[in-house]
């Protein structure tokens, strides 16, 4: 996220958690134009916000945008439909963050563009 | 008839006590809690703000109306802390939940009621016929200077409501709104906090308009006191609300259950609205309740609620307020609240 033109473009995946569904089973948050096996052809599905985590790491030393908040954690989660997606994980303390821990997706601030600049909204996890 | 379909509100997971501001300022913390009657209030998170306050109290409000979103035609939203001074609150939460685009939105402000305000335009959509459903919302990441007595109870949260006039879980009786021009509260455009005029807002501007507008709108519905089986009315503190209520023949036992100003503090545009909350979590079937907002400058609105069958179906649908103000709470120190609240001048 680095421009209102590409904030505005990503809306439907952020926000609204629009992902596709492939022939295959493959489902992808965000979109892309074609599944790791080469399938084309797919549905649009949103999904439910509820998954796992496959993984997670502590950031102890985040990009610039983000040293205000460090540490934080990141995981890979696997939502219900099959989608992996990399989140930050807010509002939970760093003991219940484990491999296999359920969680929720929120609607949150990611980050702001300075004191000027766009405000970037999107999904971050909380372990429930 | 016409009434609420869906309701939820939302607060933070973080707060702060009362004790740990004394602290930093050098007051006595029974004094102040015993003057104000809160003992700790709620902060937003790092990466929270009045808008994401309301889109989930505003997903909580659709889980329990089960209502297709596209069917909302019109969307407010009720702040003194919108994210942005020029781009609306409205159409992030609409694009957010999958509401439109063949939707009105605004974001309104008025000091405390512009939460009510957004109900009552919501309401009257509705009422006039002019869409199915309307979602009114009222949240805030109240502002409060260091220092200031106001820092002890400006918070965070806020509630949604969906109107309509199917599967209605509270009716709307009646509704009054009583306004003037008073010099009580104010902040200037770029202004980080607000200015009061310390007991001014007192007797001639809350209690002269709560007490105006609850008055008439008992009076226009041929009720009384004991007709209700709660009321609550502005919280800027615990006081205020209690004494006003007094004032009108309500009982302590009446206004109990709406008084989440203990816990929660003061969240501005969401203060009445989020005590109202707490009673539609509790209100039973043919029961009546008193909604009495207030916002400096000032002015007051006045609903008159009566539920339905329909409101037990879905109090359990989504969180309760009492229940997310009493659990998984997680206490900031003064330090971290100054970084959370952006009391600090950081590098840009």
């Amino acid at each position: 996220m680095a421009n209102s033109q590409r904030y505005t473009r990503e809306i439907p995946h952020r926000f609204r958690l629009e992902a596709q569904k492939f022939e295959d089973g493959f489902v992808s948050l965000p979109n892309r134009y074609i599944s790791p096996s080469g399938c084309k052809n797919f549905e649009k599905i949103t999904l439910s916000g509820k998954g796992k985590i496959l993984s997670y790491t502590i950031i102890s030393t985040p990009s610039d945008q983000f040293k205000l908040i460090k540490p934080f954690p990141v995981a890979i989660i696997e939502t219900e439909e099959g989608a992996r997606l990399t989140a930050m994980i807010t509002d939970t303390p760093f003991e219940k963050v484990k491999i296999g821990a359920n969680v929720e997706l929120v609607f949150r601030k990611i980050m702001e563009e300075g004191h000027s600049g766009i405000i970037n909204y999107g999904y971050k996890a909380i372990v429930i | 008839m016409v009434g609420i379909v869906g309701y939820g509100s939302y607060v933070p997971r973080y707060s702060i006590k009362i004790s740990t501001i004394t602290d930093q300022w050098g007051e006595n913390a029974s004094t102040v809690e015993n003057g104000l009657l809160l003992t700790e209030k709620t902060v937003p998170g790092r990466d929270e703000d009045s808008l994401t306050i309301a889109v989930q109290a505003a997903k909580y409000a659709l889980q329990r109306a089960q209502i297709d979103p596209q069917k909302i035609g019109a969307v407010y939203i009720g702040s003194e802390s919108h994210p942005y001074v020029v781009k609306p609150s409205g159409t992030i939460l609409a694009d957010a939940l999958g509401i439109g685009p063949d939707v009105h939105t605004a974001d309104f402000e008025f000091a405390c009621k512009a939460g009510s305000e957004a109900m009552f335009v919501a309401y009257s959509h509705v009422k006039s016929g002019n869409m199915e459903y309307a979602l009114g919302i009222g949240a805030d990441t109240s502002q409060g200077a260091p220092g200031d007595a106001l820092e002890y109870a400006a918070s965070a949260g806020g509630s949604a409501f969906i109107f309509g006039t199917e599967n209605v879980i509270a009716d709307v009786i009646e509704t009054h709104s009583y306004a003037t021009d008073t010099a009580d509260f104010w902040r200037r455009e770029a202004e980080k906090y607000p200015r009061h005029g310390g007991r001014f807002t007192g007797d001639p501007a809350y209690f002269k308009h709560v007490l105006n507008s609850a008055s008439i709108v008992m009076e226009k519905a041929k009720m009384k006191a004991s007709d209700f089986a709660h009321a609550v009315f502005h919280m800027p503190n615990g006081r205020f609300p209690r004494k006003a209520g007094k004032t009108l023949g309500f009982t302590s036992e009446q206004m109990q259950q709406g008084l989440v100003v203990s816990l929660m503090g003061n969240t501005y545009s969401g203060s009445s609205i989020t005590g109202f909350s707490a009673i539609l979590d509790i209100l039973k079937p043919g029961e009546r309740a008193l909604l009495v907002s207030f916002g400096s400058g000032a002015g007051s609105d006045s609903f008159i609620f009566e539920a339905t069958d329909k409101i037990v179906d879905v109090q359990n649908k989504a969180p309760q307020i009492w229940d997310q103000l009493k659990s998984s709470r997680i206490y900031l120190t003064y330090g971290q609240y100054v970084a959370y609240r952006k009391k600090i001048q950081f590098n840009n």
